[in-house]
């Protein structure tokens, strides 16, 4: 049935009035269960939109088949051998992509009426945010398992092994939540989220492809040389491979990309909770 | 803690300006608690601009605004611990169920999980929703999608509603509903701020009513003062002959004690009803005019006693009609 029915008699008083009747109000909740909640609406969305998680499943794949079939042979003289330098370039690489869709989804969201809701409401005031960003880390952890279970179809052998791998995942998302502050802060500036995803795609590309990525920098001119040694993406890309093919990381890999992380979530994540509070 | 207060509303010189637009202008307003106030304005008059600010989602340039006592500015907490907004638009989550969406913000409230899905399935029920329970919102009517609209603002009950333009919109027997769950929601003792375009909706809900245009109040008191300033209204009459129109034009204007408009339609009268005390007087004067009519054997074929339009109030009130200031883009967020 589509229609609602034809009478108003359908709304009894009774229940009408036992349904008003005044409820106490529990106490409110904890800034993490609210952010919780916020997480659990974004993984809702995903049931009822699939199509959302098109970019999350295609990016690791189009990048990891194109670059082991296209630069294997020639950088690596062997396919299989370039996939073992390249995959855990390229689990950074979608991941990183995927914090895009953090600004385009908040972008969207704020300026529906639900968000007026939420704000009107007497919660921890960061939780919209912080809930839409733990929904998606899901999003990157599933992006993550593509990127591996792909790479161990294609042949790829983590000598880090299970251990390794799932530290890997554990820093790749750590800096990607980080990450994400930035483009909360873009989806918030910006107007449209079409807007949001041009200036995500200029700022990510340089940091993506002038790193480490796909080969080994030593080649590369000193100036961009440069570049990629404050790259924190590099950084990461660094001990991701150290990781994986190892299970061991350096206190000065490690740290670096901890300390970016630390620093992003410092600086835009304040950032991102300045202007929310001053958007009308 | 709360502080006890008769006042669920209190602005004093509350002004908000957009750019170089005074959308709100020094408003002075208090609301008992526990009545229904309306604010009557056109589009962009200043009416969300107003219940934003009150709700704290908005800050005020100028003046102070206090809802039961607490700060709209400086105690945001303690206000929106008791207030509760349905917004012009949607403010629901459309990619959600119904369900889920009423699971949310009982999650938010503070319910555990399992209490958030009672409280919801409870809801549902009492608004005739619960078949469209796990629909998404995208796919519900205009009506049912604002009845959740309101649901969703009553998951906790709160002491002050906010519902802006609540019927906008809905087809007549939507609006209905929409009307028989606001007086409930009053009857259980809930302070309610609503805004209309329309007088009757004022008229039929609130029991004061403010007047907006351009971010100033410009008429204030309850029902019977703002319609006794106005009058009570048109009667339009249209004649089965129109070669008796003079005639009929004479016994009108006799009966109801003013003077009569011939319409452009041949067979057309119309005559503004003077300002009594009651309606019930003013249907009664009415009635007695076109008794004069029948008997003077003038056959009657169509008749209507209006309520004034909004048209007519802001007429009767500044001395133009009512515009829509399409120029101020607030109202459209």
């Amino acid at each position: 049935m589509t229609t609602t029915p034809t009478t108003d008699s359908r709304i009894t008083n009774a229940t009408l009035r036992s349904a008003l009747f005044t409820h106490a109000r529990p106490p409110r909740p904890s800034a993490l269960s609210a952010s919780l909640t916020f997480g659990w609406r974004a993984l809702l969305k995903i049931k009822y939109v699939p199509e959302q998680l098109l970019d999350v499943i295609a990016i690791p794949i189009i990048f990891t088949l194109m670059f082991t079939y296209l630069f294997g042979g020639a950088l690596a003289g062997s396919t299989g051998e370039y996939l073992q330098f390249l995959l855990p370039g390229t689990l950074v690489m979608t991941v990183v992509l995927v914090t895009m869709y953090a600004g385009v989804g908040l972008n969207t969201d704020i300026t529906t009426g639900v968000f007026d809701r939420f704000r009107s409401m007497s919660i921890w005031r960061p939780a919209p945010i912080v809930g839409a960003l733990l929904g998606d880390v899901g999003r990157y952890l599933l992006a993550s398992t593509l990127v591996i279970m792909l790479g161990l179809v294609l042949g790829f052998r983590p000598g880090g092994g299970v251990i390794g791998v799932l530290l890997t995942v554990a820093l790749v998302l750590v800096f990607a939540f980080s990450l994400s502050w930035i483009f909360t802060v873009l989806g918030l500036i910006m107007r449209t989220p079409s807007a949001v995803m041009s200036v995500g795609t200029v700022v990510l590309f340089p940091l993506t492809l002038a790193s480490n990525v796909f080969v080994n920098p030593q080649t590369m001119p000193g100036w961009l040389q440069a570049f990629i040694g404050i790259n924190p993406v590099a950084h990461l890309v660094t001990a991701a491979r150290s990781l994986m093919m190892h299970g061991t990381v350096t206190a000065g890999q490690i740290g670096w990309v901890l300390l970016t992380s630390a620093a992003l979530t410092a600086i835009f994540a304040p950032l991102t909770m300045l202007l929310y509070r001053n958007k009308r | 803690m709360d502080t006890p207060s008769d006042f669920a509303i209190e602005t004093q010189d509350l002004t908000k300006v957009f750019s170089k637009t005074r959308a709100v202008e020094a408003v002075n307003l208090t609301v008992h608690t526990g009545s229904v106030y309306g604010f009557l304005g056109p589009n962009g008059a200043g009416k969300t601009t107003m219940i934003r600010m009150l709700a704290t989602l908005l800050r005020p340039d100028d003046g102070t605004a206090r809802v039961f006592g607490h700060d709209v500015v400086h105690e945001t907490d303690a206000v929106r611990r008791r207030v509760s907004l349905t917004g012009q638009f949607a403010s629901v989550d459309e990619d959600l169920s119904g369900l889920e969406n009423l699971m949310l913000l009982g999650r938010l409230l503070g319910y555990s999980r399992a209490q958030a899905r009672a409280r919801a399935n409870e809801l549902l029920d009492a608004f005739d929703l619960a078949e469209a329970a796990h629909r998404q919102v995208k796919k519900f009517s205009g009506g049912m999608r604002r009845k959740l609209d309101i649901a969703a603002s009553l998951v906790v009950t709160p002491d002050l509603l906010f519902l802006d333009e609540p019927t906008t919109g809905l087809d007549p027997r939507s609006r209905n509903q929409v009307w028989e769950i606001i007086r409930a929601i009053v009857a259980n003792g809930t302070t309610v701020l609503l805004t209309t375009q329309y007088l009757d909706e004022a008229d039929q809900l609130a029991s004061r009513i403010a007047v907006i245009d351009h971010g100033k109040i410009i008429a204030e008191g309850t029902n019977g003062q703002l319609k006794s300033s106005v009058g009570s209204g048109a009667v339009h009459v249209r004649l089965f002959d129109p070669e008796q129109r003079p005639e009929a034009e004479r016994l009108l204007s006799q009966a109801l004690g003013v003077s009569v408009r011939l319409e452009s339609d041949p067979a057309a009268l119309s005559a503004q009803v003077a300002a009594s005390p009651t309606a019930h007087e003013t249907g009664e004067r009415v009635a007695l005019a076109l008794a004069e009519l029948s008997r003077s054997g003038i056959a009657v074929t169509d008749f209507a006693l209006g309520q004034p339009s909004l048209d007519e109030v802001f007429l009767a009130l500044t001395g133009h009609p009512a515009q829509d200031h399409v120029n101020i883009k607030e109202e459209a967020l």
